[in-house]
């Protein structure tokens, strides 16, 4: 298993997603941070943008790529939308199985299949919109998904519980499974654990920011408003540290695992089974 | 012959009064006059589902308009309007709200302005139509004609959607535009000012006319101006009560503090509400009707062919324009009426050609027919004939047969006879 992990980060244009990935990292590690600058236009299609990194922590280095793709969502039309996202990942699929079939392999194959997408939803405060609907049907199926409910600042309690529970309905009754996937659970105690994070915690109700702010004597991350600060890492604020700690903290490894074993597999079975059993 | 004169000068004399005479009272007859009709004022309300358009109307209008908050799946735009009568102190208010549910959900939004510009062009024909009415009421009429449409702008913090400046760009000319923030909590005070006047340089740059605060008169141009400053107003809306202090005031409550509603440090909703209805609400009627009804009016005037002047640019009367339409337009009806009736003639002539050719197809069948059924039968009876003849050869033949065989019989049983007698004689 390679130490290289791979994030995707998709939604609209304006929901804080390259604020939320330089907050979960603790540096400037998005698209907007390398060199992009505010003033750039939307792209009239979706782009795909992948930056890596190299973060190091306790003695631990992680190769860390972080891809973007500005311009989902973002057109009049967007029909359709999702297919160079789907595109891409089935790529770096490609590119793996290449490398494994070949009869001189390198001793570790670069791996640069897509580990994790944190879909951001708008918090309109109602329910979801059918374009997130279309893409998180299209891609449960290639990558794990990890649907995030953004700027969750605009809302109260109340609201967000709401809120959280009719996106769980919605996604129910559509049928689409994000991570953790139930089916993957491998035993009692991980599908108590998982159950959990799903029924109630998920999808988690994010804030971001890249800036430190001095309260009660410590400095933390948060957003100043003029009614008070919004402490990024505090539990009674928001759900950021929940995301951080799930995605970083405990499931990285099974993030991984669970798109060699599952989604990989499944690509490969796919591609050997269309070319006739034969490697490609 | 009586001779007239007539003595005209341009010029207005300033005179003045030696008493008190009383029309200084116009302004209350107009005032008292108003009152007691009412008013009436139409706001569209344009913008995401989930955006907070009802939310806004209550907070702005004090009260609790009942509607439920629309769902995501609407297949397209549509435009629901809602009319309510309010009164403060003396003074009626037919206040009408119509929202666009739908608005920026689906997939394809290609079309999604279409239905808010037909739905405006609606309200103005229909005044239109009183108007060129011959016996109208424009006094009583319930004017439904839109007079200030807000945009809310989603919280980006970045810049204007592509779906904003197109449906903004099809409706400047139709409406007055204010735009404005929505749900502004969620943006942080530096953030802000770098937001609006991103917003701002972009509808320049696009060349979208918003409403203009009027900065004309005295009594508001101040007032107005120092707004302006200000735009795109960003608002918060809440019909929920936190006890600050110790009063009540509408306001949102967060884990990390309270979002006053009224507070101009928190938010742009008081600026709203004066420029929106203490300030400029007489003025966005009459922008309505002055220009953008204007404008329609004479579109569509030209559009069905009326001219003001000529090409000799003599002015042309309306009636005179009437007429020659009405008689263009019966002619046309004659014509049409004519080769309708032409086309029928043709028709049944053809008709009738065809009938008379299949008649006589059938005829010539059935002559056809007789003629073989007389071969047919004519054969039969010849070999009915033939049969017959044979027959009574046969008959003959047999009759023949029979004789020579009796005869040989006979023949015979003599020869036997004078066999015996031989034998015997022996």
């Amino acid at each position: 298993m390679s130490q290289a992990s791979s994030l995707q980060s998709s939604g609209q244009s304006g929901l804080g997603k390259s604020t939320l990935v330089n907050t979960l990292f603790k540096s400037q590690v998005s698209r907007k941070s390398s060199g992009w600058n505010r003033e750039e236009k939307i792209p009239k299609t979706v782009e795909i943008k992948a930056i890596g990194h190299v973060i190091e922590e306790g003695g631990v280095k992680m190769k860390l790529t972080v891809i973007d793709t500005p311009g989902f969502g973002d057109q009049i039309n967007n029909e359709n939308c999702w297919e160079p996202i789907e595109k891409y990942i089935n790529e770096q699929y490609e590119k793996f199985l290449k490398e494994e079939v070949n009869i001189a392999r390198k001793k570790r194959i670069p791996d640069t299949r897509v580990h994790c997408c944190l879909y951001f939803i708008s918090p309109t405060g109602h329910s979801l919109r059918p374009l997130d609907l279309e893409f998180m049907k299209h891609l449960s199926k290639v990558v794990n998904i990890i649907p995030v409910i953004a700027k969750a600042d605009t809302m109260t309690l109340e609201e967000k519980t709401e809120f959280k529970q009719r996106v769980r309905k919605e996604l129910e009754v559509n049928g689409i499974e994000f991570y953790p996937q139930k089916e993957f659970d491998e035993d009692l105690e991980d599908k108590t654990e998982n159950d959990k994070i799903r029924q109630e915690s998920m999808p988690f109700a994010v804030v971001g920011s890249d800036k430190e702010y001095q309260v009660n004597g410590k400095r933390v991350l948060g957003r100043k408003t003029p009614w008070g600060i919004i402490e990024v890492e505090n539990l009674t604020h928001c759900e950021f540290a929940l995301l951080r700690d799930f995605v970083i903290r405990t499931h990285l490894q099974d993030l991984k695992e669970v798109t060699h074993n599952i989604h990989y597999e499944t690509y490969r079975a796919k591609r050997l089974n269309d070319n006739g059993g034969l490697p490609p | 012959m009586p001779f007239f004169l007539v003595l005209q000068s341009d010029d207005l004399r300033n005179l003045s009064l030696s008493g008190h005479v009383g029309f200084d009272s116009l302004p209350d007859q107009l005032v008292n006059k108003s009152t007691s009709q009412g008013f009436c004022f139409n706001i569209l309300c344009v913008g995401e589902t989930g955006i907070g358009k009802s939310t806004l109307m209550d907070t702005l209008f004090n009260t609790k308009f009942e509607s439920e908050p629309a769902t995501h799946n609407e297949p397209g735009v549509r435009l629901k309007a809602r009319s309510y009568e309010l009164q403060e102190s003396n003074v009626r208010l037919k206040l009408t709200i119509v929202d666009t549910v739908g608005f920026g959900d689906q997939i394809n939004k290609d079309d999604s302005y279409k239905p808010i510009v037909e739905y405006i062009d609606a309200q103005f024909e229909a005044y239109l139509q009183e108007e060129l009415k011959i016996k109208r009421s424009l006094f009583n009429y319930h004017d439904t004609r839109i007079h200030a449409c807000l945009y809310f702008i989603a919280p980006t913090g970045h810049s204007l959607k592509s779906l904003d400046l197109v449906t903004m760009k099809k409706l400047d000319s139709k409406v007055n535009i204010i735009p404005i923030i929505a749900k502004a909590d969620t943006i942080a005070k530096n953030e802000l000012h770098k937001f609006k006047s991103k917003i701002m340089s972009e509808l320049v740059s696009n060349g979208v006319q918003i409403y203009q605060f009027p900065t004309d008169e005295e009594t508001v141009a101040e007032i107005n101006a120092t707004m302006s400053v200000h735009l795109p107003f960003a608002v918060v809306g809440s019909t929920e009560e936190v006890k600050i202090g110790n009063k009540m005031a509408k306001a949102r409550q967060y884990p990390w503090g309270v979002v006053q509603v009224e507070n101009e440090n928190h938010c742009d909703f008081v600026k709203l509400r004066e420029m929106l209805i203490r300030v400029n609400m007489e003025d966005l009627r009459e922008q309505t009707h002055t220009r953008h009804y204007e404008l329609y009016r004479r579109c569509k005037l030209e559009e069905m062919g009326f001219k003001d002047t000529d090409p000799d640019s003599k002015p042309f009367s309306l009636q005179e324009t009437y007429e020659a339409k009405r008689n263009e337009f019966l002619g046309e009806l004659q014509k049409k009426e004519d080769e309708m009736r032409q086309m029928f003639v043709m028709r049944v002539k053809e008709k009738e050609a065809e009938l008379k050719e299949a008649e006589k197809d059938l005829h010539e069948k059935f002559d056809h027919l007789k003629r073989t059924h007389q071969e047919e039968k004519k054969k039969v009876e010849d070999k009915k004939k033939e049969l017959e003849e044979e027959l009574n050869n046969f008959q003959k033949k047999k009759a023949a047969a029979q004789l020579l065989q009796s005869q040989a019989q006979q023949a015979g049983s003599q020869q036997t006879k004078k066999d015996k007698d031989k034998k015997n004689f022996f």
